[in-house]
């Protein structure tokens, strides 16, 4: 097991430590003892096939899920001993772009924005216009603020999501796969984007994606995982060459390989009326 | 032995879901913060739920209230009691149709789009967003829809009484050539304010509480593709029209 | 929050058209507002039978409701039912020797009551009591009497 997840080139005290972790749905583990230390100011990528609980780990980590075992720090805090009142003000602290953007479909651009601003802060009516504002014209999209989010491309409402993520300034980003679905143009875009945010303000961040070939510009530090485990880890380049037979198999592609093709499903869950 | 598990879970099954529909009930009014936020949601709910479902309403209550008369004319000439149309017109309207019909045509017109809605901000991970951004989704999304429909199911209810008895002063008073007078004294001697009216009354308000209840539930426990959004709006039309005739027996039996 | 202007608009419309359609049905379509007024004064009768004559029903002088039914109780003395009901302060020139009967209004109507004024020349006061009365018509009785021809009432 891959223990040590610590880089020797990471020189100051991790933003986040994960020590152990296990998770389990039912009776299926989909985490199997996972440790990781992730440096402030990098970007770090979860890599792995669908299904393997990439999207488990960033749930863990923002606190919505609670491990089975094992421990997440934040900062030198436990999250899954954290009580829901003060879980919920540390959650200012972590901006989340989901797949697709999640914009509420009820509310326009500008309510979207404003949402988290209104439940977290008492800030008066005319500041949280500067604030949403500041953050359009930021991902350069001012002027759209009353639409709604069916109006917009894809591409637009990504960049509205990432405004509305971070707009309370959180000091840890999480993406799940941020780039699902778009074009080449505003893939660019929201990667620039994702990039110059994390240096202009500071932020750890951390994708989830299988989208290899679209990351790997981005991200300093990669994380491979597989069968629960981390398979494999190190900046993009290193990874590409790894001579390990799941990292390889998933960074290069191949059919063949110790990840299987064939998956068991589970149960289907009871249902009324069926 | 998973046979055995199975078939228990078949039986527990519908209980559970009661009891975990009635546990949403309860999440949904415990964290009921009255700001003008939260009423203001409600009340663009009410728009979007409640007075797009106006004209169907409107509509239906018309038709039915002319059918009802026609019928009624129909059998009481035979008797040489025509004039006791409005009395018949008025008793089954308030008592038994416009409830009923407004809560069923209400299940199918907005309590369907309100599942769906809710299905497909779980299905686009919506909901999740707002748990991530430690905004209680329940709150947000399920409370104004569900008090929007317990305030209009009975506004609603009420227009199509109104709508139906214009229909029937049309089809009496207009076509049949019945006495007006004799219209309208029937109804306002014959009609009780507080068995006939306000016992409508509180069954719309409950048939607008089960329809809401199970329209937002099932949205949101929907599974979140689009397949399980379409079980889930044809269960909420299924299952709330089945509880509003058993509501209506029970509330029937309690009232008179 | 420009954008809700409208919806805001649109929802209180049909909020105040709901109400009025409430309203209106309430005070055309039943018996609210068909109040005799505030100002009344309460007289009893008793009756062998009252049929179905329920709470709330008119009380009429040639047609022309005068008052309505309060309550109806039993006496547990003479087994007979005492109909309470108030009149309208405005019609206080009612004779104290008025009868009273149970009437029906159409062949399946509502019951009602029925005054007949006498021609004392003293007239009814709060709390006085109509003596000379009149059952309801029960239908069963009098198909009975027409089948059997039989003149004995019980009820006599």
């Amino acid at each position: 097991m891959e223990d040590t997840a610590t880089s020797g080139s990471h020189s100051d005290a991790p933003i986040i430590r994960i020590r152990d972790l296990v998770f389990r749905r039912g009776r299926r583990t989909i985490l199997d003892g996972v440790s990781m230390n992730i440096r402030r100011g990098s970007i770090v990528a979860f890599m792995g096939p669908s299904g393997v609980g990439k999207t488990t780990i960033l749930r863990l980590i923002s606190g919505q899920l609670q491990p089975d075992e094992g421990s997440i720090e934040i900062n030198g805090r436990q999250i899954s001993s954290m009580p829901w009142r003060e879980l919920k003000r540390f959650r200012r602290n972590i901006g989340v772009l989901l797949q697709d953007g999640a914009l509420f479909t009820d509310l326009t651009v500008f309510e979207n924005i404003a949402t988290p601003v209104r439940e977290h802060t008492e800030l008066p009516e005319p500041l949280v216009r500067r604030l949403v504002m500041s953050k359009l014209n930021a991902v350069g999209l001012g002027g759209i603020e009353d639409r709604m989010p069916h109006e917009l491309s894809g591409g637009m409402a990504r960049r509205v999501a990432f405004a509305r993520a971070v707009v309370l300034d959180p000091a840890i980003m999480l993406y799940d796969e941020p780039m699902t679905g778009l074009d080449p143009i505003a893939v660019s875009t929201v990667r620039t984007l994702m990039r110059e945010t994390n240096d202009a303000l500071g932020l750890t961040s951390i994708v989830v994606t299988h989208n290899v070939n679209q990351m790997s510009q981005l991200v300093d530090y990669c994380y491979i995982i597989a069968s629960g485990r981390i398979a494999g880890e190190g900046p993009p380049g290193e990874l590409k060459n790894s001579s390990q037979p799941s990292v390889d198999q998933f960074m290069n592609g191949k059919v063949e390989g110790p990840i299987p093709f064939h998956y068991q499903p589970p149960d289907t869950p009871w249902g009324l009326l069926d | 032995m998973a046979s055995a598990e199975t078939t228990l879970n078949r039986l527990t099954g519908p209980v559970r879901e009661a009891g975990q529909c009635l546990m949403f009930l309860f999440r949904m009014l415990a964290g009921i913060r009255l700001n003008l936020s939260v009423i203001q949601a409600i009340l663009q709910q009410t728009y979007l739920i409640g007075a797009r479902s106006l004209v169907i309403i409107m509509i239906c209550g018309f038709f039915v209230g002319m059918v009802l008369s026609l019928q009624a004319i129909n059998a009481l000439e035979q008797f040489g009691a025509s004039d006791q149309v409005s009395l018949l017109v008025g008793k089954s309207l308030f008592r038994e149709l416009g409830p009923v019909l407004t809560a069923l045509l209400f299940a199918g017109r907005a309590g369907t789009s309100v599942t769906a809605e809710i299905g497909l901000m779980k299905a686009t991970n919506q909901i999740e967003a707002m748990e991530l951004m430690a905004i209680d989704p329940v709150q947000r999304i399920a409370l104004p829809r569900f008090m929007a429909g317990v305030i209009s199911v009975p506004l609603l209810t009420a227009m199509f009484n109104a709508l139906a008895i214009l229909g029937s002063v049309v089809f009496s008073i207009g076509v049949m050539d019945l006495d007006s007078g004799i219209y309208w004294s029937k109804l306002q001697t014959g009609i009780y304010f507080y068995k006939d009216f306000v016992g409508g009354l509180w069954k719309s308000l409950v048939f607008g509480g089960v329809v809401s209840l199970v329209a937002v539930y099932f949205g949101y426990s929907a599974r979140p593709t689009g397949e399980g959004v379409g079980t889930a709006t044809t269960n909420t039309v299924v299952l709330s029209s089945v509880l509003i005739l058993i509501f209506d027996f029970i509330m029937t039996s309690f009232l008179t | 929050m420009r954008a809700n202007y409208k919806v805001e608009l649109a929802s209180g419309i049909f909020l105040l058209l709901g109400i009025a359609a409430l309203v209106w049905l309430a005070t055309r379509a039943t018996d609210y507002g068909q109040d005799i007024g505030k100002e009344t004064y309460a007289i009893t009768a008793r009756f062998a039978n009252v049929g179905d004559l329920r709470d709330r029903a008119p009380v009429k002088i040639g047609g022309v409701t005068v008052g309505m039914v309060e309550s109806i109780s039993l006496d547990p003395v003479s087994f007979e039912a005492v109909v309470h009901m108030n009149l309208a302060s405005r019609f206080n020139e009612i004779p104290s020797d008025t009868g009273a009967s149970v009437l029906t209004s159409g062949v399946l109507g509502d019951r009602y009551i029925g005054l007949e004024p006498g021609g004392a020349p003293d007239m009814l006061e709060e709390g006085d009591e109509i003596f000379i009365t009149q059952s309801a018509l029960v239908l069963e009785q009098i198909i009975g009497k027409y089948l059997f021809n039989t003149n004995e009432d019980k009820q006599e």
